[in-house]
């Protein structure tokens, strides 16, 4: 069972069609004891850093999750999922994230081309970096495939913990991992065939 | 690299599409969930929908079918028609849209982008403007292209990009329904104008007119059109084979 955490952000209902599709049983809840009895958490997130960590925390699930992280229990953050699973953003003012990766998120602002567009929107082909084995979570992917990214800030200084990459007049982070605990910039459940393949990867970690 | 996007667009009226629709293999052709996820599969980047009810009973069967087709493609989706209020867009994000697209609610409510924005993120407002020359000048039109605002159109999407719109689709009523080709010059000065990204909508009638597009306008992000997809015209994979031959670079 696949628990996706409801903490009142962005469009969950895409990711759980997204877990019917590909035969993964899963629940979208808030229930504390439900995301316990989880085989794998996944945190989605769209909009603020800074509201979302809020309500994360004002539900106190922000601790079941560094609970379960702490247990070993795979967890995968999407979007601003995965920002949320870093030390600190900087949008919109300074924000603590979770720590479950090292790092902070900062605005892409400044770090790619004046001439490219921000929000980077659209379909971009995932790197995976030579220098490491390849990532569990990948293991369906090839090189170059392209995936669905919707954002204007990106996880920086955590070159440890990058799975994958994206070109966009700069090299950004696309996903990150440290022991159990992933995360993903881009949104699977928007992304085809090939998002479908990586959620099944996350299901068989 | 970012690939540029191809994009279906689906006026849905009484729970069925509407404008001719022609495709083999389809064994309901007029079926939004049926024809969604056939382009989800054949290339299509995102879908749009647009809502054309006409009244509140042919409204909740769209919803429902949103919810549907929400539940069944696993790209991007952007809910456009009828959007005038928060509530509308409340209504349309909880069945399953990513983005919601405003046209005419923007012109008459001139908070709508602002507070949407606030309440969903950029991402997700996008500012759809139909427009027209009108004595040399872009002017914005509304009620489906009757309406002459007398507004500025590169002055109005300054102002909705200002506002937080986070994507600008330009419909050309000047070469919409031509066929001829999307309106270079008119999606070059809105293009020119903005940093968020520009979809262009409007006049595409072959494989051509979409190479020209990325040709003369390499910045811009993405083509929407309707007919010439949907008469089975021009298909998503033939077109973006075309494309990256050319050397445009498409998620093929």
């Amino acid at each position: 069972m696949i628990a996706i955490i409801d903490y009142g952000v962005g469009n969950i209902f895409s990711l759980y069609s997204s877990f019917k599709y590909i035969g993964a049983e899963a629940v979208l809840t808030s229930d504390p004891e439900e995301i316990r009895a989880a085989d794998k958490i996944i945190l989605p997130g769209v909009g603020a850093f800074g509201d979302a960590a809020e309500k994360l925390r004002a539900t106190g699930l922000a601790d079941v999750v560094l609970e379960q992280a702490a247990a070993g229990k795979p967890i995968l953050g999407i979007c601003l999922g995965m920002q949320l699973l870093f030390e600190k953003s900087y949008e919109y003012g300074a924000h603590d994230g979770l720590g479950l990766i090292k790092g902070r998120v900062v605005t892409m602002d400044g770090v790619v081309p004046e001439d490219y567009k921000i929000p980077h929107i659209g379909w971009n082909g995932l790197h995976f970096p030579e220098n490491r084995e390849k990532s569990p979570l990948f293991k369906y992917i090839r090189e170059g495939e392209c995936v669905y990214f919707v954002h204007s800030y990106f996880g920086a200084e955590c070159a440890d913990s990058v799975i994958a990459a994206v070109e966009y007049g700069a090299e950004l982070t696309a996903a990150v991992s440290s022991g159990n605990v992933y995360g993903v910039q881009f949104h699977p459940e928007k992304s085809g065939q090939v998002g479908m393949k990586i959620l099944k990867a996350f299901c068989e970690l | 690299m970012i690939t540029k996007r191809i994009i279906p667009c689906l006026d849905v009226r009484s729970g069925r599409v509407v404008k001719g629709v022609n495709f083999e293999g389809l064994t309901d052709v007029s079926s939004p969930v049926e024809l969604g996820r056939y382009y989800s599969e054949n290339g299509a980047d995102e879908l749009v929908f647009y809502d054309i009810t006409a009244s509140f009973e042919e409204r909740q069967l769209f919803t429902d079918i949103l919810r549907e087709v929400a539940s069944t493609i696993f790209i991007p989706l952007t809910v456009g028609g009828g959007i005038n209020t928060l509530e509308d867009f409340d209504r349309v994000l909880k069945c399953g849209a990513d983005k919601v697209s405003v046209n005419s609610g923007a012109i008459r409510s001139p908070n709508l982008i602002a507070e949407a924005a606030k309440r969903y993120g950029d991402q997700c407002v996008v500012l759809s403007v139909d427009i027209k020359r009108v004595g040399g000048r872009f002017h914005v039109f509304a009620k489906g292209g009757r309406e002459d605002t007398g507004l500025d159109a590169i002055e109005w999407i300054k102002r909705g990009e200002a506002a937080g719109a986070g994507e600008i689709v330009v419909n050309s009523i000047d070469t919409d329904g031509v066929k001829k080709g999307f309106d270079i010059e008119m999606l070059e000065a809105v293009n020119e104008a903005v940093s968020v990204p520009v979809i262009a909508s409007g006049g595409a009638g072959s494989i051509e007119d979409f190479i020209t597009l990325f040709r003369e306008i390499p910045t811009i992000d993405a083509g929407l059109a309707a007919s010439i997809f949907h008469f089975g015209e021009v298909s998503i994979s033939d077109l973006k084979a075309a494309l990256a031959a050319d050397g445009v670079n498409v998620r093929l």
